[in-house]
């Protein structure tokens, strides 16, 4: 059976039904407006300045890890379906992969990247 | 073209319709559980006709006060995206579920059906591939919500989302290692036959440190505690500050769906998805020689019930981790999964790989 069916009617369903939920809020619901709603949560004081610009430059940081580490990983699935058949070839190959990788993540480790202080 | 397509509707109403009653009960059971846990009485007032049923009409009740509650978009958010947000995280929760198989192949005039909504080879990467995508949701809504709380809440969850993502992928190698297919259907058959004669050869037994790791990961990817700093409901204002009425219940409601996901992925990869120990085809074989005759539909149905008291179970005991932990702080949160879960992943690989190069 071509995968396509099962797919594209599980996301009809799963899409409608989270869109059925959602909606029926925004017509279901009253409509009241007021200044003070209107205001973003800020504990009572106004907000100053813009609202989605700067953001700490870990995040930046973590997410390019993230990237990098995600990308090895997407290596290691493959070679561990075909693990049995590979042998101890395929073991000692990833063995340098692994040491390539330990040694971006130790250096990573070393110069701070993963700290939170 | 259009049986298949009937056969497949048939299996996603049931199964998503099962996910759904679940998550609904999940919702009431998360406060008695923690009700019983604390020495309360819970959830216990809402009652229809006089009938409280230790409060069950709350899931009933709650869900209609969603519903009828203001719908509030802050001035000044990205209209689209602050409702397509919710829609993205429910959405991915849901499409998860196609690749989990929930019962054994079964034949019905002359046509072999896989209880399986989608039957690819790599099922394991569709639930990896959605459960990815799940971080768009929370990001957007962080981040079109004209709210400095939320947008650094939403920073804080993604960034804490993918990095427990690397953490789960790599403790699954090692199942994929041993059972050496992506298809989770392969990874549950592989998991029927038996060590030594008597020790069903599950997931667990085979790689209990990939277990750990697992259901670590899996808390953290479903924002829930010790790992609930996205939320962090009182203290810590989270992404969905901005949301109301069914727009949050959405969020509300991808935790538990999630819950309930990874509690199926816990039962699929280790302990055997809809196995029951010793029950073949044909009825029960026990070790000790004797066996029970049963005819299929029967053991179907005994398969399609395993798999949900493992998935009921593994809820309940993912609702008692919640309420028994308290919250890490975020610098020990990504301490955790950086510097300890990867490494551990990695070496459980390594080991793993070393064993089955010693046994060959």
């Amino acid at each position: 059976m071509d995968p396509l069916i099962p797919i594209i009617m599980m996301a009809l369903i799963a899409g409608g039904i989270a869109a059925v939920f959602i909606l029926a809020s925004v017509f279901l619901g009253p409509r009241r407006r007021h200044p003070v709603k209107d205001t973003p949560f800020e504990c009572g004081f106004a907000s100053e300045g813009f609202n989605r610009g700067s953001m700490p430059v870990r995040f930046y940081l973590m997410a390019i890890l993230f990237i990098v580490f995600d990308v090895e990983l997407a290596f290691l699935f493959p070679w561990a379906v075909v693990f049995r058949s590979l042998g101890l070839y395929g073991f000692v190959g990833m063995l340098v992969f692994f040491f390539v990788v330990g040694a971006g993540f130790i250096y990573a480790w070393k110069i701070g990247a993963l700290e939170w202080e | 073209m259009w049986v298949d397509a009937f056969i497949s509707l048939i299996k996603i109403a049931f199964f998503i319709s099962c996910v759904l009653a679940l998550t609904s009960l999940l919702t009431w059971q998360e406060r008695k559980q923690s009700a019983v846990m604390q020495d309360r009485l819970g959830a216990n007032r809402a009652s229809i006709l006089g009938i409280r049923a230790f409060g069950l009409p709350h899931i009933l009740s709650d869900a209609l006060k969603m519903f009828f509650k203001e719908d509030y978009v802050p001035p000044g958010a990205d209209k689209l995206l602050h409702t397509m947000a919710p829609f993205i995280s429910l959405f991915c929760a849901l499409m998860a579920f196609a690749a989990i198989p929930f019962g054994n192949t079964i034949e019905i005039a002359g046509r072999t059906i896989e209880l399986q909504i989608l039957p690819v080879n790599v099922s394991l990467l569709f639930v990896f591939a959605m459960m990815s995508l799940a971080v768009f949701g929370t990001f957007l809504a962080g981040f079109s919500s004209n709210n400095k709380f939320a947008f650094l809440g939403g920073l804080r969850s993604s960034s804490q989302m993918i990095s427990y993502e690397i953490a789960m992928g790599s403790s699954v190698v090692g199942v994929l290692m041993i059972f050496g297919t992506l298809d989770l259907a392969q990874v549950v058959r592989g998991q029927g036959g038996l060590l030594w004669g008597w020790l069903p050869m599950w997931g667990i037994f085979l790689q209990p440190v990939a277990f750990i790791l697992f259901v670590a990961a899996g808390m953290a990817e479903t924002k829930r505690v010790p790992f609930d700093l996205p939320e962090g409901e009182s203290e810590i204002v989270g992404y969905f500050v901005e949301y109301s009425s069914m727009k949050f219940g959405a969020f509300f409601m991808t935790d538990f769906v999630e819950t309930i996901l990874i509690a199926a992925l816990i039962a699929t990869l280790f302990f055997g998805g809809w196995q029951v120990p010793y029950l073949q085809s044909d009825g029960f074989h026990f070790p000790w020689g004797s066996s029970v005759a049963l005819s299929s539909l029967l053991v179907t149905l005994i398969q399609i019930a395993a798999l949900a008291v493992k998935v009921v179970f593994f809820c309940w005991f993912l609702l008692v981790i919640r309420w028994t932990l308290p919250r890490f702080r975020y610098d020990q949160l990504m301490h955790f999964g950086w510097k300890i879960m990867l490494p551990i992943a990695v070496l459980n690989v390594f080991v793993t790989g070393l064993i089955i190069v010693l046994i060959q």
